[in-house]
């Protein structure tokens, strides 16, 4: 089992504190669900764990099996096996799905290796399946022209064959209408065993009847202020975040 | 952007490299009438083309520098310091074994004779002034083909080659067409015959191997009625601390129904100024394509043009330029619409790394008397860097009421979103880079042949890898 580890984590981005002492413990076999209301600092923490730019880590750490990957690049946390679900995905004009995730591949392989064909069209159209994809889809290029819809099913397309060993799902359910949730929660849900870690951040409790979480935080102010199990979530559905505030904290943006 | 630097020399790896050479010929530094003379005694050519010469002299010395809307830089060209004509003899030969084995060497590490072996109709390798070897497949030459340097056109095809030659690009069109007209060595005479569609290119490969040297190369190309032909040029050069002249002057002719293919992968080290003037003449119902990239130089100027001279003839340039750190590409397109119902479409992409400029100048002229004509111009440019630069001259002339026009053009820059996305896949900050810009000139990529699109991938790769930071 392997573990990634948040410990007192404080980020800033310029002068504005977002992240202020948050800590986790994620295991592998785990899906953690973090919520929270907007501008709590939920996107920043998946960002800052695959190493986003923008953000300056001004204490605690980051550790992936015990080890700290703060000062890693973002594709060394990658090739680690840290996986994140953006958003709001890049496009990618003129690069194929196909050919991204062929690069993306590629570079996990020792020098001199090279990726097989056959097995990989053999892979990638088994999780095109899964998803329920065109077997055309992968033939344009990445996320340009795409609906919300696409764009998450391509993001977890990625996931299924990129096989990380902790994903962050950063809101896959905004723009979804309720059958691409159920499309992209059993593409989820397929992905989860005992050598995945998740770290599901969501809005709203919706996603977590088709993704069941293990454990749920609650997310305020850049801090988990309470963790449970799923029936949280169903609190925070029936009475809002009102009750976890801080009347002194002042709402951070994300 | 020191990783820059060091990724440019990698990438210059291939053609930066020089053997000595014993030359028989050299007409010393400097161009007056002394030095055309001693090229047409040493090339024994008639005394027309001495003429020509010496009148495109004249041309040379009268036309102003183009400095007034292009760029300062061409005056740190210092003419005088320049050698004209270097050669180790004057005819090329047939096979390789008798190439001599310190020019075929050369040729052999840029991998010209297998390049033949694989997929080419014919091969001219150029050394300085001269060929050094030129071949054509035996069952093309029996389809009444020839291909030749100008030096051979122009002595054993007179009757076909003095028809054409200067005609299509006149000796006074601009100052560099003047000094090739007065200085002009070397280069390809290609006649195709009516009707005969030569299915594999036809490849010359420029190399200039002298410090101080200008090459001046000719090359005429025609195609005759119904006929086709692809034809492509590659070309390198050591990296000298010295500036290097290049100043071709290609001129084709597809006459009616005729196409003709020019394709150049332009990879000159980057003390190279690469000055060339390129023009095609299209005929009723004629094609002629250019597919012009643009990697190398220090300074590259040119426009590739189409004059559509029959009806229904067509015009296409096909342009993608690459301006890395200190290096000026400036490139477009002439499309000069003669006839009714002609169309000629413009697609030109650049990518601007580090200090590197791209501009694209274009020139679509339609006159009022015309109907039926269409232009379609399209110019991309993508920044790699906040100091890249890029420009663009559009000049859109479209006259009378039964013509159209389309022009679109659009800056992009590869975002940090955009590689933080790619990065977080595990791609390094440089193939990510490098997927960017592969993925900007895709399109344009899949217009070239194989093996050249191969190269050209590989090359901006090089060129990508070392651009990030």
């Amino acid at each position: 089992m392997k573990h990634l580890k948040i410990d007192n984590l404080h980020v800033s981005i310029g002068d504005r504190e977002i992240l202020r002492g948050l800590s986790l413990d994620l295991p592998t076999g785990q899906v953690h669900a973090i919520m929270g209301p907007n501008g709590s600092g939920k996107s920043t923490l998946a960002k800052v764990i695959a190493g986003h730019p923008d953000y300056t880590v001004t204490s605690g750490d980051v550790l992936f099996d015990g080890e700290s990957i703060l000062e890693m690049e973002p594709d060394v946390r990658a090739r680690k096996g840290i996986f994140l679900a953006f958003q709001y995905p890049s496009e990618i004009p003129g690069v194929t799905i196909a050919n991204f995730l062929r690069a993306a591949l590629q570079a996990r392989l020792p020098e001199g290796e090279e990726l097989e064909a056959t097995e990989y069209y053999a892979k990638l159209y088994e999780k095109m399946d899964l998803l329920e994809m065109p077997r055309t889809f992968t033939s344009r290029p990445v996320n340009e022209g795409f609906s919300g819809g696409e764009k998450k099913r391509c993001e977890i397309l990625q996931m299924a064959m990129l096989q990380p060993t902790f994903a962050l799902l950063d809101e896959t359910d905004s723009g979804l209408d309720i059958d691409a949730l159920k499309i992209v929660s059993h593409g989820v849900n397929s992905l989860r065993g005992p050598d995945t870690g998740m770290l599901v951040i969501t809005h709203y409790q919706r996603l977590l009847d088709y993704i069941v979480p293990d454990v749920v935080h609650v997310m305020v102010n850049g801090r988990i202020v309470e963790s449970g199990t799923k029936e949280l979530a169903l609190k925070l559905e029936a009475e809002g975040y009102d009750w976890a505030n801080e009347p002194e904290a002042e709402a951070v943006g994300a | 952007m020191s990783d820059t630097q060091t990724q440019l020399e990698i990438d210059r790896e291939k053609g930066n490299f020089r053997y000595d050479v014993d030359y028989e010929f050299d007409a010393g530094t400097g161009l007056t009438e002394k030095t055309i003379d001693y090229i047409c005694d040493v090339k024994g050519e008639p005394d027309w083309i001495r003429e020509f010469r010496k009148d495109a002299l004249r041309k040379f010395h009268e036309k102003p520098m183009p400095t007034h809307w292009a760029s300062k830089d061409l005056e740190n060209i210092v003419f005088d310091n320049i050698r004209y004509y270097l050669s180790q003899g004057q005819k090329p030969k047939r096979s390789w074994d008798e190439v001599p084995e310190d020019v075929k060497r050369t040729f052999e590490r840029l991998g010209i004779p297998e390049q033949e072996r694989k997929f080419l109709a014919g091969v001219e390798a150029q050394f300085d002034s001269e060929a050094a070897y030129s071949n054509i497949k035996e069952a093309v030459g029996k389809q009444g083909v020839i291909f030749v340097g100008s030096t051979e056109g122009l002595k054993e095809h007179p009757e076909i080659f003095r028809k054409w030659f200067g005609k299509v690009i006149p000796t006074g069109d601009n100052k560099f067409s003047a000094l090739n007209s007065a200085a002009f060595s070397g280069g390809s005479f290609i006649y195709v015959p009516p009707g005969v569609k030569v299915s594999h290119p036809l490849q010359a490969y420029f190399r200039i191997n002298a410090e101080n040297f200008g090459q001046f190369e000719r090359t005429l190309i025609i195609a005759d009625e119904g006929a086709e032909v692809t034809y492509m040029e590659g070309c390198t050069a050591p990296k000298f601390d010295t500036a290097t002249l290049h100043s071709a002057v290609v001129e084709l002719v597809a006459l009616k129904g005729a196409k003709i293919q020019y394709i150049t992968v332009q990879n000159w080290s980057n003390n190279v100024f690469n000055l060339v003037t390129k023009r095609g003449l299209a005929m009723e119902d004629a094609e002629v394509k250019w597919i012009d990239c643009n990697i190398g130089s220090r300074l590259t100027m040119k426009y590739p043009g189409v004059v559509m001279k029959g009806r229904r003839a067509r015009g296409e340039v096909i342009s993608i330029a690459l301006a890395g750190d200190g290096q000026h590409q400036d490139t477009g397109a002439k499309m000069i619409h003669a006839a009714d119902d002609t169309t000629s479409n413009i697609v030109s992409k650049s990518i601007s790394v580090g200090t590197g400029r791209a501009t694209y100048r274009g020139m679509v002229n339609v006159p009022r008397h015309l109907k039926g004509c269409k232009n379609n111009t399209e110019c991309d440019a993508l920044l790699i860097n906040t100091n890249s630069r890029t420009d663009t001259y559009p000049a859109i002339t479209v006259r009378g009421t039964g013509n159209a026009c389309q022009h679109e053009a659009s800056v992009s820059q590869v975002s940090e979103e955009q590689i933080f996305y790619m990065q977080q896949r595990g791609l390094t900050e440089g193939q990510a880079m490098s997927l960017s810009v592969n993925g900007f000139i895709n399109d344009l990529v899949r217009e070239f042949p194989m093996e050249y699109s191969v190269e050209l991938k590989r090359l901006i790769d090089l060129e990508m890898e070392g651009s990030v930071g």
